[in-house]
């Protein structure tokens, strides 16, 4: 039954300080808020939006009074903060909500508040007049409180909880304007698709509450790391299905296809759930039960080269990054980035790298997000609302120079630079998979850095150098005979927040010469490019820094997984070189093929045929869509139709042929028999009424559903009414 | 607590449910009422399952969900097909079983 | 004292309830928005599921949030989709001999009032008995009702493939 009362705080609770025990309220805060925007936000002054910040300040700010109380916390290796109230009771099974603080849940809560915070401020102008401003206020607010739920979430249950919200607002938010077909049905298959992932999270957790009998995290954890007392080969299953979850959420290889497409949301969206914050969930649900894939993956056994995670974040870091080569769209060069990022928080997570990969996240969601953002600046003020990279771009870093400086900074982070933050954690997991023996994974780390500088360093080239082109050009030269080219894409343009600048004459100076956007815009960027600069060195190997280790790590995953590997230049310095080829070949390549000279590298896809064939292999995307919706849909579906009709056809048919047949045989022995010679008489006297009886009653049969059902319903009454009467 | 409660409620719900398979025109909400009737049902079901105290009820109240839903996808992709021939789902122009 | 006040607690809030409940049922029935009526069907189904609650019943409450609230909803919301219902108010929802439905409504009402007050005249639900637990549903329908649940598969099992074969498109 729905109770209340508060089962019983840990007794650790007392040492620690009110933001610890409290920190319950984060969440809580947005939620409020959500019903507030939904219910009185379009009354209010600004829409809804002061209500929504108001909340995101006020959650950041319990979140950061958490983290200084947890850093002072630790001090005496201290157990994580747990609180639970009962939801509700099925027999003797309690279903807690509460909260789990400890480093890794105070991490995640500041990371989502601070950066929906900044979000929803850069929104503020991004999406100013929409025709659904509420509604996108309402979505983004319910967004990060579900998302708080879950990484402070007490239990699997709540885990789910806050999972499921965040999928929901995933699709909502991705389908913000869904009078274009193309952005609901990019919802609907962001939904569908992590949908599929979501069986394996139910699975798994029905999975690991019959093999240990409890939804609680920390007893999770504690009872897997203890061993014993359970099949090792039922954990398996259960660790297999809950990665299928992360897969889905998380975007990884074979369910990635929906993150790219995702970007039809408006671009605030992609860059809080799409890029740095909702797709780390399945990271993060890996990092919190870590225990459960460490030993039901076998990880770290002396001789184990590959695992499922391993396997599955190292290809999602080659094919993601191989497709953002052929990218033309800004932001889905992004996305594939972002696919690939995942892929390597995965990969850090299978090879035994926790702090790593979840050092990975933190670092990752300020310069990704960072990275989106500047996207909608240069669309918004710089490219006319177009996203298309060869159209309306290039030649804009003169012009935004605070977006294509934040930019450069944020894309050398990605990149891992030496020095700024992508540096320090990418290579700390690249560095541990050589350590720990896993080689094969070491190489896919090295070829990704690769890889990443050289996509990134493609992108940066077309957006804010070389000749500008279409919208970006127009103040320039005054060339209006293409600015059709700026509408191509109708999805970016005929949304309400642009209205104003779809009836711009083209006649005289367009007003939206690019230009660098409003402070709305640039202030977060700014914060952003910054700490996508320090926010590497709360843990520098190089500089023996160790913090972010001490502060997040916990001793169950601390006690399991082997030490990270001594930093050495010498082990950093193939990434190192890597980064700076790849730069250097892109950088080449760029100049030669979207250059103003003449190069033997232009049409080089047209001319050579294999290379026109790879080409074109990876603008399909690997022909994966069309596998799922022609293959899967077609079929599986299909078969099951039609297997359905041919039992129709031969089977019940058959049946009903026979028993036809042998109906009619009788029915004429009987006919012969004695319907001749004795019901003859009296038939014919009860036909000659019937018949009467049915023209006379042939009205009723009108053949309207409604009238039969009147009928019935009152026939049924009054026999109800006769039967009673006869019988009391 | 008296069952009569439970049951008066249940045929309040019931009747509003019988209203309105007679009374709406589109087939949706049609469908709609007869998931009233079934949920009235469910509810006397449970209150007698709590009145004697055993899982009978529960039992059958579970399989009544369960037909429920079947009972909704059939006939929703049923309106979907009646609305594919005939561009509407309005019950009162579909006359082919007329006598 | 106690349990006096326990049931005085779950009168008010049987009443409540139901009065929701009854106000929601008539705006499914009578509501002019597709929308607003599906909506409506919730509200009606979540004070079912609390009624569930209040008779004892935490697993058949739980299901039917689970697949009233959380499928069958979206599949009526599909459906007004899918069929292009006006999404606005729609005066044209109701037949042309609508009327006919309130006379058979009272009437049935009637018998079934009379009926149910003559049967259980005073009879009271026990208050100090516990829910009926999850394992007893589950021993009564392995056990004894195993037959039904058996039919009860097929007949999903054949609404799943009716649905495929009567929805696809040729």
């Amino acid at each position: 039954m729905l109770l209340a009362a508060e089962d019983a705080a840990a007794e650790a609770t007392h040492a620690a300080g009110w933001f610890l025990t409290h920190a319950w309220l984060i969440p809580l805060i947005p939620a409020i808020a959500f019903f507030v925007i939904i219910l009185f936000g379009k009354r209010m002054r600004f829409h809804g939006a002061e209500v929504g910040i108001a909340s995101m300040v006020a959650a950041l700010v319990i979140a950061a009074g958490t983290a200084v109380q947890w850093i002072r916390y630790t001090g005496h290796e201290a157990p994580p903060v747990i609180r639970s109230w009962t939801w509700w009771q099925s027999g003797n099974v309690r279903f807690g909500l509460g909260q789990h603080i400890d480093g890794l849940a105070v991490m995640a809560l500041l990371l989502v508040a601070f950066i929906s915070t900044l979000v929803q401020i850069y929104s503020l102008e991004y999406v100013r007049g929409d025709r659904r401003f509420t509604h996108f206020f309402a979505s983004l607010t319910l967004f990060s409180a579900g998302m708080l739920t879950m990484v402070l979430a007490e239990n699997m249950v709540q885990l789910i909880l806050g999972w499921e919200i965040m999928g929901l607002c995933s699709f909502l938010l991705i389908g913000h304007w869904w009078e274009e077909e193309a952005n609901s049905r990019a919802a609907l298959k962001a939904f569908f698709t992590v949908r599929v992932g979501d069986m394996g999270l139910l699975v798994g957790t029905g999975v690991l509450f019959g093999l240990l009998g409890t939804f609680n995290i920390a007893d999770i954890n504690a009872k897997v790391a203890e061993g014993g007392g359970f099949s090792h080969r039922t954990l398996t299953l259960a660790a297999v299905a809950l990665f299928i979850a992360c897969i889905g959420k998380s975007g990884q290889f074979p369910l990635h296809t929906w993150l790219p497409d995702a970007m039809a949301g408006p671009t605030p969206v992609s860059s809080l759930l799409h890029s740095s914050t909702m797709v780390v969930a399945g990271v993060f649900l890996v990092a919190r039960i870590y225990p459960v894939f460490h030993q039901g993956l076998d990880i770290n056994v002396a001789g184990q080269h590959v695992n499922l995670i391993a396997v599955i974040g190292g290809i999602t870091v080659l094919i993601a990054a191989a497709l953002a080569f052929v990218q033309n769209d800004i932001k889905k060069v992004l996305a594939y980035s972002t696919v690939s990022q995942l892929g390597y928080m995965m990969m850090g997570l299978g090879v035994g790298a926790w702090t790593a990969a979840v050092f990975h996240i933190f670092t990752h969601a300020f310069f990704k997000c960072c990275l989106f953002l500047c996207a909608g600046s240069v669309s918004h003020t710089g490219s006319h609302h177009s996203f298309d990279m060869k159209k309306d771009m290039g030649g804009l870093f003169r012009k935004m120079p605070v977006t294509a400086w934040t930019w450069l900074l944020s894309t050398a982070a990605l990149c891992g630079v030496p020095f700024f933050s992508g540096f320090f954690s990418k290579d700390e997991i690249i560095d541990s998979a050589h350590h720990n023996h896993y080689t094969i994974f070491w190489i896919v780390g090295l070829v990704g850095a690769f890889m990443t500088t050289a996509y990134m360093t493609r992108a940066t080239y077309l957006t804010f150098f070389g000749q500008p082109r279409g919208a970006a050009a127009h103040f320039v030269h005054g060339d209006h005979g293409d600015h059709g080219d700026a509408h191509a894409d109708p999805a970016v343009d005929t949304h309400g927040a642009h209205d104003t600048h779809g009836d711009v004459r083209h006649s005289r100076p367009l007003p939206f010469a690019p230009h660098d956007s409003g402070w709305l815009i640039t202030v977060p960027l700014i914060i952003l490019a910054a700490l996508a600069v320090v926010s590497g060195y709360l843990n520098a190997a190089p500089f023996h820094i160790e913090k972010f280790h001490h502060w997040v790590t916990p001793k169950v995953v601390e006690e399991m997984v082997p030490e990270g590997p001594a930093f050495r230049w010498l082990n950093a310095l193939p990434s190192i070189l890597l980064v700076a080829a790849g730069f250097a070949f892109s950088l080449y390549l760029c100049r030669q093929v979207y250059g103003a000279a003449a190069s033997a590298w232009k049409g080089l896809t047209r001319r050579v045929a294999p290379l026109g064939a790879g080409h074109r292999f990876l603008v399909n995307k690997y022909y994966l869509d069309d596998l799922y919706e022609k293959v899967v849909v077609h079929g599986i579906a299909h078969p099951i139709a039609q297997g359905a009709y041919w039992i129709n056809q031969h089977v019940i048919d058959g049946i009903v042929n026979a028993v036809g047949i042998g109906g009619k045989r009788t029915g004429g022995w009987v006919y012969r028999n004695i319907d001749q010679r004795v019901v003859d008489g009296a038939v014919n006297g009860s036909g000659a009424a019937a018949q009467g009886a049915g023209s006379a009653l042939r009205p009723v049969q009108s053949g309207k559903v409604n009238q039969y059902g009147a009928l019935l319903f009152s026939a049924a009454a009054v026999a109800a009414l006769v039967l009673f009467v006869v019988n009391r | 607590m008296w069952v009569n409660n439970f049951l008066i409620l249940g045929a309040i719900l019931f009747c509003i449910g019988v209203y309105g398979v007679i009374a709406r025109k589109n087939a949706v909400m049609v469908l709609m009422a007869i998931e009233l009737i079934l949920n009235s049902v469910n509810l006397n079901l449970l209150a007698f399952s709590q009145m004697h105290h055993n899982a009978d009820g529960n039992v059958f109240a579970l399989y009544i969900i369960a037909v429920a839903a079947a009972e909704v996808g059939v006939g929703l992709s049923m309106v979907l097909l009646i609305y594919r021939n005939r561009r509407s789902i309005a019950l009162d122009e579909l006359s082919e079983m007329k006598g | 004292m106690v349990a006096s006040s326990i049931n005085v607690a779950q009168n008010v809030g049987f009443y409540l309830i139901a009065a929701v409940m009854v106000g929601a049922a008539i705006s499914v029935v009578s509501n002019r928005n597709v929308v607003h009526a599906a909506l409506s069907l919730v509200l009606v189904m979540a004070g079912a599921a609390a009624q569930y609650l209040l008779l004892a019943a935490e697993f058949v409450a739980v299901t039917q949030v689970l697949v009233y609230i959380g499928a069958v909803m979206v599949l009526f919301l599909f459906g007004v989709m899918l069929t292009r219902a006006k999404l606005g108010r729609d005066g044209d929802l109701n037949n042309r001999n609508w009327g006919l439905g309130i006379p058979v409504a009272v009437l049935m009402l009637g018998v079934i009032s009379w009926a149910v007050l003559d049967g259980w005249k005073d009879a009271t639900l026990p208050a100090d008995r516990g829910p009926v637990s999850t394992k007893a549903v589950s021993d009564s329908i392995f056990q004894p009702y195993l037959l039904p649940f058996w039919a009860l598969s097929f007949v999903l099992l054949i609404a799943a493939i009716g649905a495929i074969v009567l929805a696809r498109k040729d």
